[in-house]
């Protein structure tokens, strides 16, 4: 790995200053960004650690719904938000395994937007509001494809706000080596719908599977979704599954979830 | 170069690092606790799991500078005050939780994090927590039977394989 400046501000703004550096990088829980800096496919001059600022961390419910801070573990995420978003804290349950809860960050699973992580699925899912040191950007907004997001340059990802469904559920078909989702499928039940989000399956990364919430949005049964298809056009195809087994998967999850869910 | 101080094994310590200097690195290399091993280095295998504060993590995807102030303890900490082996890393002697030893420092680590917040885990419950452990040599069974009889509960009883 190439050599870099560490940083570590205890505030928001000061992490802001740190970013505005020439080849700076922000730095979370480093799950992800760690590995990658070791195969030197990223090489940040200056690596800001986001870690040590109190003000974006914890898990707190609200007027707005769930907040958690962004730079708040998995691991506190699955134990804190149990009660009041219980298919939010099984899926933060199932992330990794506990060495990698105990460091990675939900803002960290954000900012990077991997095609098979977990965390996306739940944002989508439950129209949840990305909040940054700039402005708020719902989720709708936020995913634009593979790696990619709505963040600009310098931009911090401070923490997440979920409105909390009446029902939901988080069906993951494990990739066994990795723990991420070979496909996974996140149902959320709303008084005005449903909205199902689906991450491991497209070379688009996370999306909306709006017939399955039209359909669900009716009538809340897995058998609701039975007469669908999904097109395999535009699937991850790789030595784990094909293009059409991860479109089959996507239903399949689907019916699972709406079941794990009523 | 930056200057960090942590406490290792309940003694604080201080070094000038590189920003890029894993704590892996910054322990075995820095401080010459060698019990913490590199397995995959890429955070996989769990052979360098350590406790950053109480709770487990790899120390190969953790940056030393990271765990400024921090609370470490690794391997050679667990030993009780007398030097004894402590009950987790008897059990592993007991019931030979090991065959070639590489991923033993990990699996240990892990499982005290395990029983400290679980004291009474199921089988299934520490299969599940030992996930991000590999051991190659597959010798799973012994290291779950370590476990259980770390946790107090009846390791004989576990159905054979």
């Amino acid at each position: 790995m190439h050599n870099f400046d560490f940083v570590k501000p205890s505030s928001i703004a000061d992490a802001v200053k740190a970013l505005s550096h020439e080849g700076a990088q922000a730095l979370s829980g480093g799950q992800t960004l760690t590995p990658t800096m070791k195969q030197r496919l990223a090489a940040p001059t200056v690596l800001v650690s986001l870690t040590g600022i109190a003000e974006m961390k914890g898990v707190c419910m609200g007027d707005d719904g769930l907040s958690i801070g962004a730079a708040t573990t998995h691991a506190t995420v699955a134990a804190e938000a149990a009660k009041s978003y219980p298919a939010l804290a099984k899926l933060a349950a199932g992330i990794g395994d506990p060495a990698v809860r105990n460091r990675g960050t939900i803002g960290g699973s954000l900012a990077n937007n991997d095609p098979a992580a977990c965390y996306p699925a739940a944002v989508l899912a439950s129209g949840a509001t990305v909040m940054t040191n700039r402005r708020k950007i719902a989720a709708d907004d936020y995913f634009q494809g593979m790696f990619t997001t709505a963040l600009e340059e310098g931009e911090i990802i401070t923490g997440v706000t979920f409105p909390v469904p009446q029902k939901a559920a988080y069906v993951k078909f494990n990739q066994p080596a990795s723990r991420f989702a070979l496909t996974a499928v996140f149902v959320a039940k709303f008084a005005d719908g449903v909205r199902v989000a689906v991450t491991g399956a497209s070379n688009n990364g996370v999306f909306r599977w709006t017939e399955a919430e039209a359909a669900l949005s009716g009538n809340f049964a897995a058998s609701a979704v039975a007469g669908l298809t999904v097109d395999p056009t535009g699937m991850i195809g790789d030595l784990h599954g094909t293009p059409a087994y991860r479109a089959n998967l996507v239903k399949v999850l689907t019916k699972r979830a709406v079941d794990a869910a009523a | 170069m930056t200057n960090v101080t942590m406490t290792v094994n309940g003694k604080t310590v201080s070094a000038e690092i590189e920003g890029r200097t894993l704590l892996s690195a910054f322990l075995r290399e820095g401080l010459g606790l060698t019990g913490t091993h590199v397995g995959c280095d890429t955070s996989q295998c769990g052979a360098c799991v350590v406790h950053v504060d109480g709770k487990a993590v790899k120390s190969c995807t953790m940056f030393a500078a990271d765990a400024a102030g921090a609370s470490v303890k690794t391997i050679e900490g667990m030993t009780n005050p007398d030097g004894s082996l402590s009950v987790v890393q008897q059990a592993f002697q007991d019931h030979h939780g090991l065959q070639c030893g590489f991923c033993t420092p990990g699996m240990v680590m892990s499982s005290a994090a395990l029983l400290a917040e679980n004291p009474k885990p199921t089988e299934a419950e520490i299969r599940h927590y030992l996930e991000g452990n590999i051991c190659r040599c597959t010798g799973y069974h012994n290291i779950v039977k370590a476990v259980l009889a770390a946790s107090g509960q009846d390791a004989a009883a576990m159905a054979a394989e």
